[in-house]
C-alpha cells in the first residue's frame, strides 16, 4: 500500500505555495513514498510507553537576558533579496 | 425566535521587552526598514532562536493576574504558513503546552459583576508588516516587528454581547497597564483583539455556527463588528440560510463585516515542538518570585480605596482605572489628609483638564504637592474655590507654585474685616431701591449684594465674612 496519494503531495505543494506538473507530481509521489516506507520501518519497533523524544539535548530554560545587541547592517539584510527599496524588501503584491 | 449571541476573543498582546523574543534585535518602534533584523528573525537558515526571558516574566504575570494556572513544563511549537511578513515560513507558538490555562477576570456589564473564563495564555513571535504600493502592484516588507514578543490570550466563549466584549478588552489592557507589560494600545497594534462570534435560540445549550471577525483597531470597531455580526447572522438564520464557518474582516468606514472568502486555507498548520527550543520549566521558587513582583491589581486597589480612605465606589473605581492615577491620587493624600476632597478635585476639575481617556499625570504640572498645597491654602482661607480652581488652571498651563500665583497675581481672599466693611457699607448705601426690596421682606436680593461686593474685590472677598456683614448691615435697621 503507497505511503502517500497523489492528491496529498499537490495538497502540501499548495501549502507550501508550490506547482508542479502531472509528470513531476507523479515523479516526488513516488519518492516521498519511497522516503515515508524507509522511515516507516520505525513503526515496527514497540515503542509502547516510550516518551516522544522532541530535542536531542535533554535541558530547560536556556534563556538569553532581555539586552539590545546591533543588527544587521541594512546592506547585509537586503544583500540577497532579488528586490529591494529604501531598506524594504519587494515582494509581488499582496492583499 | 429572539437569539443569544456567544462570542470568545482572542487577543495578541504586544510586550514591551527591550529586544525581541528570541533574539537581540531591538523592538522599537518606527526605525527605517529591516535596521531591526538580524539573521535570526530574518529566518535564514542554520540559526538558533534563544528566548528572552524576561518576556516569559511578563507572560507570567499576565497568568497571574487573570488567575491562571501556570504549567510547570511548557514548550514552544512551530505554526506552518506561507506570507511574506513570516520569513521562517513558520511562527513560534505555544500549541499543546502553552503556559497558563483556566484563568479568569471579571468584568462589569450592565447585569452586573460577570466573571469570563480564560481558555489559555500563550506566547509567540509578531509577523513582520506589509506595506502595499498605491500604483505599482507591489508590497514592501518590513521585518522590524517580526520577533516582538506576543502573548495571545483567548477567552471561553462565555461573552454575551458587544459592551461585554469591550468591556472584557477594557480589562484586559487595564491589566497589562498595571503590570507593565505592553502599552495595551489598539490603535497602535500592541493590542489586537480578533472575535469568534455565533448566535443560538435563547435558551438553547448548543452553539451555533461561527465566524472569525479580524481587522478591528479600536474598541469601538470590535463592538460594532459584533453589532453587525449580530444583524447578518440573525437575518441569515430567520431566513432559513445556514451559517458558513468562515474568516470575515470589519470594514471601518462602512461598519460591516465581509468574507475573505477562499483566500484563507482551511486551517491546516502542522503545529509540531519546536526542536530549536528548549522547554520552559518553572519552578515554585521562580513563580513565587514573579507573584511577589505584581502590583497591587486594579480590584484589589479599589476595594482598599474604599475602606483606608471612605470613598464612594464611583470615586474609587475612577481613580485606580490607571495605575498612576491612583499612584497620584495617595500621594497627594499623604500631603493633605482629606481623600474625598482630594478625589473631588482630582475627577472633577483635574482631569477635565487632561486629555479624555489619558490619565496620565505623570508629565502634568499639577504635581501632587501642587494639588495639597492648593487644597491648603482653601483650608486656611488665603483663597476661595472659586479661585482656586482659577489658580489649578493656570498652574496646568504654565506650571509655577500655587502660593506664588496667589501672591504674584494678588488673588488671596479679603479676609479684613474693616477692608470688607467699607465696602459693604459702600455697596448698601449705593443701592437704596434694593437695600428697600430686602427690608420690605425679598431676602432673594442678598445676592445681589453679595454679588457686588465680589465685583469690587474681584472675587477676592471672602464670601462667608461678606455675607455676615451684609446680613448685619441690612437687618438691624
Amino acid at each position: 500500500m503507497a505511503h502517500i496519494t497523489v492528491e496529498e503531495v499537490e495538497h502540501v505543494a499548495q501549502l507550501a505555495r508550490l506547482r508542479f506538473s502531472k509528470d513531476e507530481l507523479e515523479e516526488f509521489t513516488n519518492q516521498l513514498d519511497a522516503i515515508l516506507r524507509f522511515v516507516g520501518k520505525l513503526e515496527s519497533l514497540d515503542t509502547e510507553g516510550v516518551e516522544p523524544t522532541y530535542r536531542a539535548i535533554e535541558i530547560v530554560n536556556c534563556f538569553r537576558e532581555d539586552v539590545v545587541k546591533p543588527s544587521l547592517p541594512i546592506e547585509e539584510v537586503t544583500a540577497n533579496a532579488p528586490e529591494s527599496e529604501e531598506g524594504a524588501f519587494v515582494v509581488p503584491r499582496i492583499i | 425566535m429572539e437569539f443569544e449571541a456567544v462570542i470568545g476573543l482572542e487577543v495578541h498582546v504586544q510586550l514591551k521587552t527591550e529586544s525581541k523574543i528570541f533574539c537581540s534585535c531591538s523592538t522599537q518602534f518606527g526605525a527605517p526598514p529591516n535596521t531591526h533584523t538580524c539573521p535570526v528573525c530574518l529566518g535564514m537558515p542554520g540559526v538558533l532562536p534563544v528566548l528572552n526571558k524576561k518576556a516569559v516574566e511578563y507572560a507570567m504575570k499576565m497568568a497571574l493576574a487573570t488567575n491562571c494556572n501556570i504549567n510547570q513544563t511548557n514548550v514552544f511549537a512551530r505554526k506552518h504558513y506561507f506570507y511574506p511578513d513570516l520569513p521562517k515560513g513558520y511562527q513560534i507558538s505555544q500549541y499543546e503546552l502553552p503556559l497558563a490555562e483556566d484563568g479568569w477576570i471579571e468584568v462589569e456589564t450592565e447585569a452586573g459583576k460577570r466573571r469570563i473564563r480564560i481558555n489559555r495564555i500563550h506566547m509567540e513571535d509578531d509577523a513582520g508588516k506589509l506595506i502595499h504600493d498605491e500604483l505599482r502592484p507591489v508590497s514592501y516588507v518590513d521585518l522590524n516587528r517580526t520577533g516582538t514578543p506576543l502573548i495571545e490570550i483567548v477567552s471561553e466563549p462565555d461573552i454575551r454581547t458587544p459592551e461585554e466584549a469591550a468591556s472584557y478588552l477594557k480589562k484586559i489592557r487595564q491589566l497589562v497597564r498595571y503590570l507593565k507589560i505592553s502599552d495595551g494600545n489598539m490603535e497602535e497594534g500592541s493590542l489586537r483583539c480578533d472575535a469568534n462570534i455565533s448566535l443560538r435560540p435563547r435558551g438553547r445549550k448548543e452553539l451555533g455556527t461561527k465566524a472569525e471577525l479580524k481587522n478591528m483597531n479600536s474598541f469601538r470597531h470590535v463592538q460594532k463588528a459584533l453589532e453587525y455580526e449580530i444583524r447578518r447572522q440573525s437575518a441569515l438564520l430567520l431566513d432559513g440560510t445556514k451559517i458558513i464557518q468562515e474568516t470575515r474582516l470589519y470594514d471601518a468606514s462602512k461598519g460591516v463585516t465581509h468574507s475573505m472568502r477562499g483566500k484563507e486555507e482551511a486551517h491546516d498548520y502542522r503545529y509540531f515542538p519546536d526542536p530549536d527550543l528548549v522547554p520552559i520549566k518553572i519552578d515554585d521558587t521562580w513563580l513565587e518570585q514573579v507573584r511577589k513582583s505584581l502590583p497591587e491589581l486594579p480590584d484589589a486597589k479599589m476595594g482598599r480605596f474604599m475602606e483606608e480612605y471612605g470613598l464612594p465606589e464611583y470615586d474609587a473605581k475612577v481613580l485606580t482605572n490607571s495605575i498612576e492615577l491612583a499612584d497620584y491620587f495617595e500621594q497627594a493624600v499623604r500631603l493633605y489628609p482629606k481623600a474625598k476632597k482630594v478625589s473631588n478635585w482630582i475627577m472633577v476639575e483635574l482631569l477635565k483638564l487632561t486629555k479624555k481617556d489619558d490619565h496620565d499625570l505623570s508629565k502634568c504640572n499639577v504635581t501632587p504637592q501642587v494639588l495639597a498645597e492648593l487644597l491648603s491654602l482653601i483650608d486656611k482661607g488665603t483663597i476661595s474655590n472659586k479661585i482656586a480652581k482659577k489658580v489649578l488652571e493656570e498652574v496646568f498651563e504654565k506650571g509655577g507654585s500655587p502660593s506664588q500665583i496667589v501672591e504674584r497675581e494678588g488673588l488671596a481672599q479679603v479676609s479684613d474685616q474693616s477692608e470688607l466693611s467699607a465696602i459693604v457699607e459702600q455697596v448698601v448705601q449705593d443701592n437704596p431701591k434694593e437695600v428697600e426690596k430686602y427690608r420690605a421682606g425679598k431676602k432673594k436680593v442678598m445676592g445681589f449684594f453679595v454679588g457686588q461686593v465680589m465685583r469690587k474685590t474681584k472675587g477676592k472677598a471672602n464670601p462667608q465674612m461678606v455675607n455676615e456683614l451684609l446680613r448685619k448691615l441690612l437687618d438691624e435697621n
